[in-house]
């Protein structure tokens, strides 16, 4: 059963490893950072609090809303989590939700989690919390400056994320830039308007039904300086390397080579096996058919192991 | 013949295998107040949920004369009415307006009427006042009621309730068979509320294991104590 | 109704199930990392190491169909790497002219395509086999052997808990709306009004959610604290690993260093 069918979870084999554990230490670095930081904020009350609410997103993925001839629209979260929860403990519920789906439902690979969980939970986070709380900033005292600030908030979120996951892909060499990033940011254009109508339907209700929860947050929104620095940065770097990357495939090739972040595929880790040690291996047809029958023979060979200790297990003669 | 509805040799088995109903068959005619009782586990929310069309399993349904299947749900929604057993889970709007004109707003009336249609509903459920609450903050018993609003306000043929005296204290669980007692729409009521049921239901269905094991007159059915016990129930 | 099926663990008593589950861990991520380590084109290897998915798919005694299955629903993604077979230069297969553009996919780019795609399915028939053997609490203890902070990994576990009660709800919440999403009989009402109600209204059902979840989270603050808790957590030592299995994590992962060894001196 597919949770959420978004499509910004990148599976196993789609990214550089070099670019995978670069992603993962930026992810490893941030979301301890940000323990500390929720441990000083809510103190004992952090694990219920982020467990649950880890939960209801996660839930919350599931909801949907019939678009046009069968599709469905779906939330991500990240805006709606910021404004309740303040960006920080955001990004670890976010960090939650993004690795349960990974691990158990293989919504996204295990070695791009680290890619995954900066896409969604960081950057996703980083940039809805920029644009909130300068909208609210902007257009303080105004009765719709709440519902301004979460569409914008949602709907950035939303682009941006997929901005970076375009270019992650395209750095990697998957996906030419020209075609990902258009196509990335096309769609997640679209799709943020409903992730942002979403949010507004669920301000909405907060707001109606515990005012005061939204004002708490403002509190824990107020300390959240470095975000909102590093939300703007991310925005801004990734609106301008985006057209630039989607223009230049080539150029950004060679710069990706050059940082080693392209995949190796045409340079070769190791020296040269002699010949005469794999006689016929450079023939890939030979290589392949004896491979097959080896893989063949391994399958079979373990199999009749299984059923063997199968039989002869106690209590395996019940009929 | 116009049977409200009928269910003609319903099984249903859950995805994971376990069997929930078993060739159950059963028909209610227009304006008769039914109530569905039995054991947890029984298969009554299961039964319910095939009413309108949540969930599909072989055999027949029929409902206000259409046949439950996906080309007819707008209108198999549109005829029964389902309230749920927890208030909390139906009532997802901002206020009480919202929620109640949910029903009209969806099958696209113009918003006079919707107006009308919400206006009437509450005061069917004697909560006219209650139009800009917030449905969040009701105590448990004014939430049940609002949520038979929302239904109401949709102008259903059929009224079906899960549990509709769950959870609630004396005096709003009073308030509520009032309501049922007074609302002239055919009923079926899912219940473990036997004095509701003398009260309220001239008839009874007695559901175990998936099967009906009685159909008949709740006078009838009510003073045969071991036919109550065997199927987990209590004279009321 | 519950949602069981959430859960992807599926108990036996196979050797895969037994294994420790922090070594199982080590080595899924082993493998995966082998695996997209692994050049383009090297077929031969490809195969070896989908003898050894399937023989792990044997020895789980879950039943192969259970694995392929589940991998098949999260293949989509593969079509975004479908460009590769337009835009890597090379020999080409065709060339089909569709107005003012000229499609020719290559050779070297179908080989990249198909590289990637297996290599993706591979991965994640080893994260399924991962999930499927190993229940929940044991993958938590496994985080933890893996320097998780102690703190994330209760707060893992505490929506673990929840997670299905929470998805019961949000069920129960589209349950709700259905049952009052009808059709009027009237030919000129437009039923389900516009989008942006629509999509208006499932934000409502998000924010019940979440504030749901909220209440709860206080009530279960207070029985927290009404057991002793008082922020830090605590739970018993991690289990130790049996010898054997130190010895089966080596073997393995010496088998997969010696198999990427291979493929990059011949395919690299």
């Amino acid at each position: 059963m597919q949770p959420a069918p978004i499509s910004m979870h990148i599976p196993d084999g789609f990214l550089s490893v070099q670019v995978s554990i670069f992603l993962w230490l930026i992810a490893i670095l941030v979301i301890g950072y940000a323990l500390k930081r929720v441990s000083a904020d809510l103190g004992e009350r952090q694990v219920p609090v982020m467990g649950v609410l880890a939960a209801a997103i996660f839930a919350g993925q599931m909801l949907n809303f019939a678009i046009a001839g069968g599709t469905s629209g779906h939330l991500v979260g990240a805006a709606i989590a910021t404004i309740l929860l303040g960006p920080w403990a955001a990004m670890l519920v976010l960090t939650c939700v993004i690795s349960i789906q990974a691990l158990l439902f293989q919504d996204g690979g295990l070695l791009v989690l680290g890619a995954n969980i900066f896409n969604m939970a960081i950057v996703g986070v980083a940039v809805a919390y920029m644009v909130f709380r300068t909208v609210r900033r902007l257009t303080s005292g105004r009765s719709w400056s709440l519902f301004m600030g979460g569409f914008l908030a949602a709907w950035m979120s939303v682009e941006v994320s997929s901005l970076g996951t375009a270019l992650e892909l395209s750095v990697s060499g998957t996906s030419p830039a020209n075609l990902a990033i258009p196509a990335m940011g096309g769609i997640h254009a679209l799709i943020g308007i409903g992730e942002g109508l979403i949010t507004l339907g669920a301000l909405a209700f907060l707001s109606a039904s515990r005012i005061d929860l939204l004002k708490a947050n403002q509190a824990a929104q107020a300390r959240g300086n470095l975000v909102w620095v590093a939300g703007l940065i991310l925005a801004l770097t990734l609106a301008i390397a985006s057209p630039l990357a989607s223009k230049h495939p080539d150029g950004l090739m060679s710069v990706a080579k050059q940082y080693g972040f392209l995949s190796n595929e045409q340079n070769p880790l190791y020296l040269l096996i002699p010949h005469y040690l794999f006689p016929g291996m450079e023939n890939k047809t030979v290589a392949t058919i004896l491979a097959a029958i080896l893989g063949t023979l391994i399958v079979f060979g373990v199999t009749f192991a299984v059923a063997y200790t199968r039989r002869h297990r106690p209590g395996a003669h019940e009929h | 013949m116009h049977h409200s509805i009928e269910v003609e040799n319903l099984s249903y088995t859950y995805p994971d295998g376990t069997i929930a109903l078993r060739d159950v068959s059963l028909s209610i005619e227009p304006s008769e107040k039914v109530a569905l009782v039995g054991p947890n586990g029984a298969g009554k929310s299961t039964l319910i949920l095939h009413l309108n069309g949540i969930l599909s399993g072989e055999g027949k349904v029929h409902v206000c004369s259409q046949e439950v299947v996906k080309e007819n749900l707008g209108r198999v929604r549109s005829c029964v009415g389902l309230v749920f057993q927890s208030p909390d889970d139906q009532l997802f709007s901002p206020t009480v307006f919202d929620d109640v004109a949910f029903g009209p707003l969806y099958q696209g009336l113009p918003s006079v009427e919707v107006q009308q249609r919400v206006n009437e509903a509450l005061e069917a459920v004697h909560m006219a006042g209650y139009k800009h609450r917030v449905s969040h903050h009701l105590s448990a018993g004014e939430k049940k009621r609002i949520a038979i609003a929302t239904v109401l306000s949709m102008r259903p043929e059929v009224l079906i309730l899960d549990e509709p005296t769950g959870g609630l204290d004396p005096r709003s669980r009073r308030s509520l068979i009032h309501l049922l007692n007074e609302l002239p729409l055919t009923m079926l009521a899912s219940t473990h509320d036997m004095r509701m049921v003398r009260e309220v239901f001239p008839r009874m269905i007695i559901l175990d294991e998936g099967s009906v094991v009685a159909d008949g007159p709740t006078e009838l059915l009510m003073n045969d104590t071991s036919l109550l016990e065997a199927h987990g129930l209590e004279k009321a | 109704m519950h949602v069981h099926f959430l859960d992807p663990y599926r108990p036996r008593s196979s050797l895969i199930h037994k294994f420790d589950p922090s070594l199982k861990l080590v080595l899924t991520v082993g493998f995966i990392l082998t695996c997209t380590l692994i050049p383009t084109g090297a077929w031969p290897i490809y195969i070896l190491f989908f003898a050894l998915v399937l023989s792990a798919d044997v020895l789980s005694e879950l039943g192969v169909g259970y694995v392929f299955k589940r991998s098949v629903l999260a293949l989509p993604f593969v079509l975004a790497a479908l460009p590769l077979i337009l835009t890597v230069h090379g020999k080409t297969i065709f060339s089909l002219p569709i107005g003012p553009w000229v499609l020719s996919p290559s050779y070297p780019g179908l080989e990249r395509f198909i590289s990637i795609a297996i290599k993706s399915w591979l991965s994640m028939q080893t994260a399924i086999l991962l999930a499927a053997s190993t229940p929940f609490p044991d993958l938590l203890v496994a985080m933890r052997s893996a320097g998780v902070p102690r703190l994330l990994v209760s707060i893992f576990g505490l929506m673990w808990r929840y997670l299905f009660v929470l998805v019961d709800e949000t069920m129960r919440l589209v349950r709700a709306r259905a049952a009052r999403s009808g059709k009027s009989d009237r030919p000129e009402a437009k039923t389900g009004r516009h989008l942006a109600w629509r999509a208006r209204v499932t934000g409502g059902m998000a924010g019940n959610l979440l504030l749901r979840a909220f209440e709860r989270s206080d009530r279960i603050y207070m029985a927290m604290v009404s057991r002793g808790y008082d922020g830090e957590s605590r739970s018993l030592p991690l289990p130790a690993v049996r010898p054997a299995e130190w010895a089966a994590l080596f073997a393995s992962l010496s088998v997969l260093g010696i198999l990427i060894f291979v493929a990059y001196s011949l395919w690299g």
